[in-house]
């Protein structure tokens, strides 16, 4: 009897221990069922928000209808959540990839302006060339070109200690500045044009339109398996290669990591430069699929709503996949919103920075939602969010 | 052909499927795809608006709908979202949609588009342009500041150096040299060269902010009058007016009559150097409702009253009397032509 008892009791807290060592369901849980509920909580807030400022109910019903239609209703609702996605997605796996180094990179939106801008160079510059050639050429210069920018911050931080996040948001100020500047010199400059906006990128660095054989106004590009493959690329570069793994130690423990032989400054640099290259390669897609010339802004935020993403998919490359097409639904839905029901497309930005907040606030969602999460264990897995 | 079923021809199988939550009653829809600045920016996107609200108001079958852009990159995807919606007619406000709206006209030939401030050449069967000679209205309201001037220093920035905006600077400086020709006097207006082609911008068309920074620059620089051409830009100059007192700085508006539009701030404005938007919008509505819409040019002018200058606002009772009298001299002589603006 008591032998048995014993031996139960051993079995449990073997148990425990496995369960401490392997991430079972609390990841599930972290993974999925909080973003789930954020996304949840945040769009009853939008209703809520759209009450108080005098929106009536049926105009309520009648937006969520719309963006459930503009997002994922229809062939061209699908086009355009998914053109919105890929470079939220791209974006995000870099800044996901660089979480998880530890980094805190607030610089996307500048390494996406640098990277489309190259793309937007290459394009013009090397016409001529077949598309075979051009199109992965334009989208490498971009993609490299970004990870050279990003890598600068990498290398104040491994070299003197400057945060990256402040080195960052200087570097995004001074690339805002170079695009404008740039976008007026004459080699740039689309010709006749008193404005600042560049040359066209040529039919051969273009990304092909998909769907364009059934309705001309369906902007779906190929990009959509630039994006599909680097998600398997930095999935497996975290968690099957020796860097990845590097990666992870540094962002998780830089001592150790240290005392394990890792190089931390190496790391450090190699990890900003594949964020930026995942960043520039978002840029050079919105050139190359999408916008077809550079103008003042082009990356439109998406640097840092791709923070978000990443954020969101909890910095996992199949979380932020998902993460991005919600995202790029809740735009394509929003415009919809608007043109159907009048509600302004700004509510949106609101949803998504509610989502946010939900996700910063992980114990603040279970408690809203005790159901859906397993109840703490003899209090020893309080606060284990 | 009904409504319905010139829909479903012209987008198959996305309307079809939209077709049952957009459409409504109405038979007529005219969609309106804004700027970045927002549809209540008192100025650009407000004006343009109110030509769809006006053509609403007037016939009880038109619809109206609007997308806002909140950056230049939306253009498509709006556009892409109004020709899913179902629209009689599309209407893209500003120049910068330009190259947006002409793809779109190009992949939808029997969608009608109109776009205001921007001309094509050669012309679009399916696009009508709206452009306006806002250097007539500026060259007004420059001959106008220039006779109010005490400092003798005027300043004008602009949102983005693209014709639109350089139309009103270039009106604006040649109607203070005229003054200065006529009068023998050295008025100087800062933030615009007309040669050379540069000057002031702020780069944005939606920071208030910056608005009350370029202005307290020019207002440093001695400006007394400053006349924004920047949508909601000019918001932050007119707070900045109205903190330091009309007295000091006072500020031209653009584009809708400010002191309408800006009501928190409406006794900074001299005046409002008009661009009639909404009369060519709700012409443009019209013209598509009874069939008689064809791609080409509409041209706002002085003479046909798409451009002018608002009133005087609370300076209605300083403004001398012989200073009206001689801007009604210099409208008329551009109207017939014995003053050239562009000198």
């Amino acid at each position: 009897m008591t032998e048995r008892d014993d031996l139960k009791g051993v079995n449990e807290r073997m148990r425990a221990l496995l369960a401490r060592t392997t991430h079972g369901r609390d990841d599930f849980e972290d993974l999925v069922i909080v973003p789930l509920f954020a996304v949840v909580v945040a769009l009853i807030c939008g209703a809520l928000i759209m009450l108080a400022t005098a929106v009536d109910l049926p105009t309520i019903g009648r937006s969520f209808v719309a963006l459930a239609v503009g997002s994922v209703g229809s062939l061209s609702a699908w086009s355009e959540t998914l053109t919105s996605a890929i470079p939220l997605v791209l974006a995000g796996l870099g800044l996901g990839l660089g979480f998880r180094a530890g980094l805190f990179n607030i610089g996307a939106e500048g390494q996406l302006l640098m990277g489309g801008l190259a793309a937007v160079m290459a394009g013009f510059a090397l016409e001529g060339l077949p598309m075979v050639i051009h199109l992965p050429l334009t989208l490498l210069i971009g993609a490299s070109v970004g990870a050279a920018y990003a890598a600068i911050a990498g290398i104040l931080k491994a070299t003197t200690g400057a945060h990256e996040v402040i080195s960052t948001i200087m570097l995004n100020l001074i690339s805002f500045e170079l695009l404008n500047w740039l976008l007026r010199q004459p080699w740039v400059q689309r010709e006749g044009r008193s404005d600042p906006i560049s040359k066209s990128v040529p039919d051969t660095a273009a990304l092909p339109k998909l769907l364009d054989f059934i309705d001309p106004n369906l902007r779906l590009h190929a990009g959509l398996f630039v994006m599909l493959v680097a998600v398997f690329i930095v999935w497996w570069l975290l968690f099957r290669s020796k860097l990845g793994f590097a990666f992870r130690a540094s962002g998780e423990n830089p001592s150790a990591a240290n005392y394990a032989g890792m190089r931390a400054p190496l790391i450090i640099v190699l990890a900003m430069a594949t964020a930026g290259a995942l960043a520039g390669l978002a840029g050079a897609n919105q050139i190359t699929g999408v916008l077809g010339r550079a103008s003042p802004g082009f990356s439109a935020g998406i640097g840092f709503d791709a923070i978000a993403v990443a954020l969101l998919g909890r910095s996992h490359p199949v979380g932020i996949l998902f993460a991005g097409i919600l995202f790029g639904g809740l735009e394509a839905g929003g415009r919809q919103m608007q043109v159907d029901a009048g509600v302004s497309i700004d509510l949106i930005s609101i949803i998504q920075a509610l989502i946010i907040v939900f996700i910063a606030a992980p114990l603040l969602v279970r408690a809203i939602f005790p159901w859906g999460f397993r109840r703490p264990r003899n209090g020893k897995k309080g606060g284990a969010a | 052909m009904t409504f319905l079923s010139k829909i479903s021809a012209r987008t198959g199988l996305a309307a079809a499927l939209l077709a049952g939550s957009v459409m409504t009653a109405s038979a007529f829809t005219a969609c309106q795809v804004t700027d970045v600045g927002g549809i209540d920016d008192a100025s650009f996107n407000q004006t343009a608006w109110k030509g769809v609200q006006d053509a609403m108001a007037a016939h009880d079958e038109v619809e109206g709908r609007f997308l806002e852009s909140q950056a230049e990159t939306d253009y498509d995807s709006n556009l892409n979202s109004l020709i899913q919606a179902g629209c009689d007619v599309i209407i893209t406000v500003g120049f910068l949609m330009g190259d947006a709206t002409k793809s779109a006209a190009e992949s939808n030939p029997d969608q009608k588009f109109s776009i205001v401030d921007f001309a094509y050449d050669p012309t679009i069967p399916n696009v009508l342009g709206q452009v306006y000679a806002t250097d007539q209205g500026a060259f007004l309201a420059g001959y106008l500041a220039a006779g109010m001037s005490e400092t003798g220093v005027l300043g004008t920035f602009g949102g983005i150096n693209i014709p639109p905006v350089t139309a009103f600077m270039d009106g604006f400086v040649h109607g203070v040299n005229y003054y200065n020709s006529e009068k023998g006097t050295d008025v100087q207006v800062l933030g615009w060269n007309p040669e050379s082609r540069e000057g002031l911008f702020t780069g944005n068309f939606d920071s208030l902010d910056d608005g009350r920074a370029f202005a307290q620059n020019l207002y440093d620089e001695g400006a007394d009058i400053v006349m924004p051409v920047a949508g909601p830009v000019g918001l932050g100059s007119a707070t900045l007016a109205a903190e330091i007192g009309t007295d000091e700085l006072k500020i031209i508006g653009v584009d809708a009559d400010q002191t309408q539009t800006d009501p928190e701030n409406a006794d900074v404005y001299l005046t409002s150097v008009l661009k009639r938007m909404d009369s060519t919008v709700t012409q443009v509505i019209e013209m598509a409702m009874e069939g008689s819409f064809e791609g080409g040019l509409i041209v706002g002018t002085l003479e046909n009253e798409g451009v002018g200058l608002a009133g005087y606002g609370a300076f209605e009772d300083s403004v001398p009397d012989e200073l009206r009298a001689e801007i009604e001299a210099v409208k008329a002589g551009i109207i017939d032509g014995s003053i050239e603006v562009g000198m």
